[in-house]
């Protein structure tokens, strides 16, 4: 197993995903088997080769910095769980 | 079976749109006729996750309209259906998941509105994996969509839902996104033709994000003729995504008609490996003799990185998988957890419990490739690798026009074959994500069948060629009736 649990459990964190006590040691084991089967990349030789940033060598192209629409908020929060005054409800943060 | 070729279901979008035109028959009589058919067969093939049959008998009542008045677009009155990633204003966009069960996109993706403003009728959106990761369709929230050519099998995924309407003849064209191989494993398992453009060919605007630098949008046909028609129609620039680039937008389908005499296409060894099915294997060798007779030559071409390109993959993908789908948070939009203790818990559960297990994998992989200590060994390697991987296909383009294999390693397997172990399932993408690491533009269209099953030839070309092999694929269909096959019960 090249993962451990601790090692899961911390990703998971990472990664603000809740996993089930019963569901680790399956994860564990998919996780580890993924890992394994791309750590064959670890041999390839790649002294010299520049990380592919795109596959057609295009830079990222940018546009002035200009309002180019308005976006209906109630439109956007329709899909929010909650919402109150255009606001964005989560549990309190502040004691 | 061969099909009743004056049913309405079997033709193309190509004969459609004529019979539309000529005012055989009215786009209301079309969508009707094809609305009844998707109530009939969906209840078995899952295809569908939403139908939009009131807005298409709306659209295509203004369809019938516009012909009256002599103002009618290309596709006027043609019905097409949408993988359920493309957003659609005022219609569920799901992704296939749980999280977005009840997301409405408030705008049209660019691929959306684009075939609207041709005259499309979308009857609905599609099946697929959740998210698009997946091979087989069975990570969807909303069930596994099954096969047409065999109930108990896979269409493939993840553009699986679109690949089955295409085949059952629900409908002649669906969109679908490739990230690696989602179009053309469906289409090659289910007897379709899949399209995947070249890498910012195609607006990504509005299409819900995987993997940034392999998400590509394309069709899922039932010609390589009328895949030309809609890529014409999908292509070209967007200012609205910003990796979508300012190339021209030739006519494909008027470059139909060039003759394979003096085309070189390329073998790759490797690819006929033990890994392959001996009958697609045969198929495939069958496909390549019809295109020599044509005056194509083969030859063998080397990729010598090509075994590297699904590991690869599976550090790049799920690293942009996990940064993407990090907007995923129980606030903005999507699933919220019950009743949450404090802010961590309510991310922590709303992600847990709003992904399914094969996109949790994804997201977790993608964050240890990611996580301090190492970027260096897992993603820098892994774009270091992918530079190799391109650069053998630039190689290998300067000796051939086009790379010709099979699309995937097996005809459709049995739904629950390969769902225990996640590399098994990878390994179903071994030919087509090189095209999708490189950015190349693929097509996949069906070649014959291993016993009852199709099997798919795939046709890989450089960097904007996709004249090219949508021209190859037209020629062999101009010769064999393979793509007019239709599954037994749905003629």
């Amino acid at each position: 197993m090249s993962l451990t649990k601790d090692q899961v459990r911390r990703i998971a964190l990472l990664a603000r995903l809740k996993l089930e006590e019963s569901e680790f040691d399956d994860v564990v084991d998919k996780l580890s088997r993924i890992v394994d089967f791309v750590d064959q990349l670890q041999a390839a030789p790649t002294d010299g080769v520049a990380p592919m940033a795109h596959p057609l060598d295009q830079p990222q192209r940018l546009r002035p910095d200009t309002v180019t629409e308005r976006i209906d908020r109630d439109a956007i929060q329709a899909n929010a769980p909650a919402v109150k005054d255009g606001f964005y409800l989560v549990p309190k943060v502040l004691g | 079976m061969s099909e009743d070729a004056g049913a309405l279901h079997v033709r193309t979008v190509t004969e459609l749109a004529r019979g539309i035109r000529e005012g055989e028959f009215s786009a209301t009589e079309l969508t009707e006729a094809l609305l009844e058919r998707i109530r009939r067969f969906n209840e078995n093939l899952n295809a569908f996750i939403t139908v939009t049959g009131e807005q298409a008998l709306a659209a295509a009542a203004a369809a019938d309209k516009a012909r009256k008045s002599g103002s009618a677009p290309p596709l006027n009155g043609v019905p097409i259906v949408h993988k359920d990633l493309f957003c659609t204003s005022g219609v569920l966009t799901t992704c296939g998941s749980r999280m977005l069960a009840n997301f409405v996109s408030p705008y049209d993706a660019t691929v959306v509105e684009r075939l609207k403003n041709a005259g499309a009728v979308t009857l609905g959106k599609t099946n697929m994996d959740e998210f698009a990761m997946g091979s087989s369709n069975e990570t969807s929230w909303f069930g596994p969509v099954t096969n047409p050519w065999d109930r108990s099998r896979s269409p493939g995924g993840s553009s699986g839902g679109s690949a089955a309407a295409v085949a059952g003849r629900l409908v002649p064209a669906a969109t679908g996104t490739d990230t690696g191989g989602s179009i053309r494993q469906p289409a090659s398992l289910t007897g379709t033709v899949g399209l995947k453009p070249t890498y910012g060919r195609v607006s990504r605007h509005g299409m819900v994000a995987f993997a940034s630098s392999l998400d590509q949008a394309g069709v899922i046909t039932r010609s390589a003729e009328d895949a030309a028609t809609l890529l014409r129609i999908i292509a070209g620039f967007d200012e609205r995504d910003s990796t979508c680039l300012d190339h021209p937008v030739p006519d494909y389908v008027a470059g139909l008609g060039r003759p394979l005499r003096d085309l070189q296409i390329g073998i790759v060894r490797q690819h006929f490996d033990e890994g392959l099915d001996p009958e697609c294997a045969a198929r495939i060798r069958e496909s390549l003799d019809v295109l020599r007779d044509q005056g194509a030559s083969l030859r063998e071409v080397d990729l010598p990185n090509l075994a590297l390109s699904v590991p690869t993959y599976y550090v790049v993908a799920p690293a942009e998988c996990s940064s993407n789908m990090s907007r995923f948070d129980g606030v903005r939009f999507g699933y919220r957890a019950d009743s949450p203790e404090d802010l961590l818990d309510l991310y922590c559960r709303s992600r847990g419990e709003g992904f399914g297990a094969e996109v949790r994998r994804r997201i977790l992989t993608g964050t240890y490739v990611l996580s301090a200590g190492y970027y260096d060994a897992y993603y820098l390697k892994a774009q270091k690798v992918r530079q190799l991987i391109n650069q053998d296909f630039r190689n290998a383009f300067r000796d051939v026009d086009v790379i010709a294999g099979p699309t995937a390693p097996t005809p459709a397997f049995a739904l629950g074959e390969k769902t225990d172990d996640p590399i098994t399932m990878y390994l179903n993408d071994i030919y087509t994500i090189g095209a999708n690491l490189a950015g190349l533009p693929a097509i996949s269209l069906p070649c014959g069948f291993a016993g009852k099953l199709p099997v798919g030839l795939h046709l890989v070309g450089p960097h904007f060629a996709e004249q090219r092999i949508l021209n190859v694929a037209h020629q062999y269909q101009l010769l064999t009736d393979w793509h007019r096959a239709c599954p037994e019960g749905f003629a």
